[in-house]
């Protein structure tokens, strides 16, 4: 299963089992939930391709003491109708639990209408965000269940994109040690970045959530390496977090490279993944030659 | 016009000229007053004392621009002080010329931006039905030309076809609305399958008796109409 029918099966789940949980959608993923909501059908909400309703739903059952998980494609559920998620949720102080899927790329043959490299860069622009970028579809499913209880506000990004292990864990994991350096893989990204040094002697760290952004655990990272160069590679706009890194480091002079996708240009082909992966520099090799010029 | 002679409401102008400082929405917070005043002297089941049961009816204001109205019948009824209206919108007060419902937790929503309390409306009716509170009211407040919102299309087409007879929609009509709404606001509800009543948005005895129409199985819009804004 990938991370989208993991999280509908996930949520499904804890429809039956939290009778406060409830989900709204804007027809995106209702026939795969419709099962779920003949079972729940105060708690399972298709208003139809409606994403400001959608969003003000959830700011409205958050209000009644409900916990909202609301759900679609990424460019409807964080750009279209963004100053709901501003206003009806973080505005009244309520929380909900965002989930997207699509990521930046997921769709490349839909072309820009079904892209959203932005959406965490959006969503950080509001205070209080917590921000999951899981990596595997067990991640998903773990990060999930474990932003039901409380009243937090949480977008938990899906993608098509995923390693081949799971991560389960929480802030930046150490997955290799080296002395030239600190490369920052996010989600998605982990097994490229892994293949791009693999023959350079870099600390690889790995995270699923990037907000809060663990800047302690960085600081620990840049120390041990005794390297103050730090990589990004993170599946969405390049540079999103690069004002965490900066603020993590604001103690020690250090050198930023932040790849991810493009901001100079809208990239206007349709094909595979693969061929996006290319056009913004996120393949392996590409990434590898960005490493190691940056490094040299 | 008004039957409620010494029951508080004569109280409002006094209340209302304590808050200065907001001429640009004076219009607004006195096109309101009425409906106000009726929601919370004969519809509404808020009081200081269950303002926070899970089950209390709701009142969002939705219209949260020139708010005095709505201050002042607040403090008429006890919600707040009438020593806060004085210095309201300054750094200290709680009071500002949008509500806040983080710094004043009478207030159901944080509103100002047009088009929200009508769909926060529908998510809190969903809500409260989900919880087993199917008797509780929730009642929003929207201007004529909040209504060009897209938002607000969005939410009375879905309030209509689920049903949700626990909602009403006031849709305070000073004719304000840039285009209009060819063949009145009420149509825009009815087309949707809403039950409405169109009247005198001064006239305290209609206004009561509209938003306390039957309307089982469906959403109630009341369009209170006032005179044009200036």
């Amino acid at each position: 299963m990938n991370m989208r029918e993991t999280f509908l099966e996930a949520a499904a789940e804890v429809l039956d089992t939290d009778a406060n949980v409830a989900v709204v959608l804007a027809d995106i993923s209702a026939a795969q939930l419709a099962f779920a909501a003949r079972k729940h059908p105060d708690r399972v909400l298709n208003v139809g391709i409606r994403e400001q309703l959608m969003m003000s739903t959830a700011g409205g059952l958050a209000l009644a003491g409900m916990r909202p998980i609301v759900h679609t494609f990424s460019s409807f559920l964080v750009e279209r109708a963004f100053e709901q998620v501003k206003l009806d949720l973080g505005h009244q102080d309520v929380g909900a639990v965002l989930v997207s899927s699509g990521a930046s790329y997921d769709m490349p043959t839909a072309g820009r209408t079904h892209q959203a490299p932005g959406d965490v860069a959006l969503i950080d622009t509001l205070p209080g965000w917590t921000v999951h970028v899981p990596g595997h579809p067990e991640e998903a499913r773990r990060l999930l269940l474990e932003s039901i209880p409380g009243t937090g506000r949480v977008y938990l990004r899906l993608s098509a994109q995923e390693n081949a292990k799971a991560h389960l864990g929480a802030g930046l994991q150490t997955l290799r040690e080296g002395g030239r350096g600190v490369v920052v893989a996010v989600g998605p990204m982990l097994d490229r970045a892994l293949e791009a040094t693999a023959d350079l002697d870099v600390t690889v760290l790995y995270t699923s959530t990037i907000r809060p952004f663990d800047a302690a655990g960085l600081r620990s990272a840049v120390e041990a390496a005794g390297s103050n160069d730090v990589v990004l590679v993170e599946p969405y706009l390049a540079g999103t977090s690069a004002h965490a890194v900066a603020d993590a480091l604001s103690e020690t002079p250090h050198r930023l490279l932040s790849l991810g996708v493009r901001r100079d240009a809208e990239v206007r082909i349709y094909g595979e993944m693969a061929d996006h992966d290319l056009a913004h520099g996120l393949d392996a090799g590409s990434i590898a030659l960005s490493v190691k010029e940056f490094l040299r | 016009m008004t039957t409620d002679i010494k029951t508080g409401y004569e109280d409002l102008p006094r209340l209302i000229s304590l808050m200065t400082g907001d001429e640009k929405h004076q219009a607004a917070a006195e096109s309101t007053v009425d409906v106000l005043w009726v929601l919370y002297d004969r519809v509404l089941d808020i009081t200081p004392e269950n303002v926070r049961e899970p089950g209390r009816d709701r009142f969002l204001l939705s219209k949260g621009h020139g708010p005095m109205a709505y201050y002042a019948v607040l403090a008429q009824k006890g919600f707040i002080h009438e020593e806060e209206l004085a210095d309201w919108t300054s750094a200290e007060s709680r009071l500002g010329h949008h509500p806040d419902r983080a710094r004043l937790p009478v207030a159901e929503i944080s509103s100002g931006s047009l088009g929200h309390g009508l769909p926060l409306a529908i998510g809190t009716v969903f809500g409260l039905r989900a919880k087993g509170f199917r008797d509780a009211k929730v009642v929003t407040l929207v201007g004529d030309a909040e209504l060009d919102e897209g938002s607000n299309q969005e939410a009375i087409a879905v309030a209509g076809r689920i049903g949700m007879p626990q909602l009403t929609a006031v849709v305070v009509d000073n004719s304000s609305a840039t285009h209009g709404w060819p063949g009145g606001i009420a149509r825009r509800f009815e087309v949707e399958g809403w039950t409405t009543r169109t009247v005198d948005g001064r006239d305290h005895d209609a206004l009561h008796e509209a938003l306390t129409t039957p309307h089982p199985d469906r959403p109630l819009a009341v369009v209170a109409t006032v005179e044009r804004k200036a």
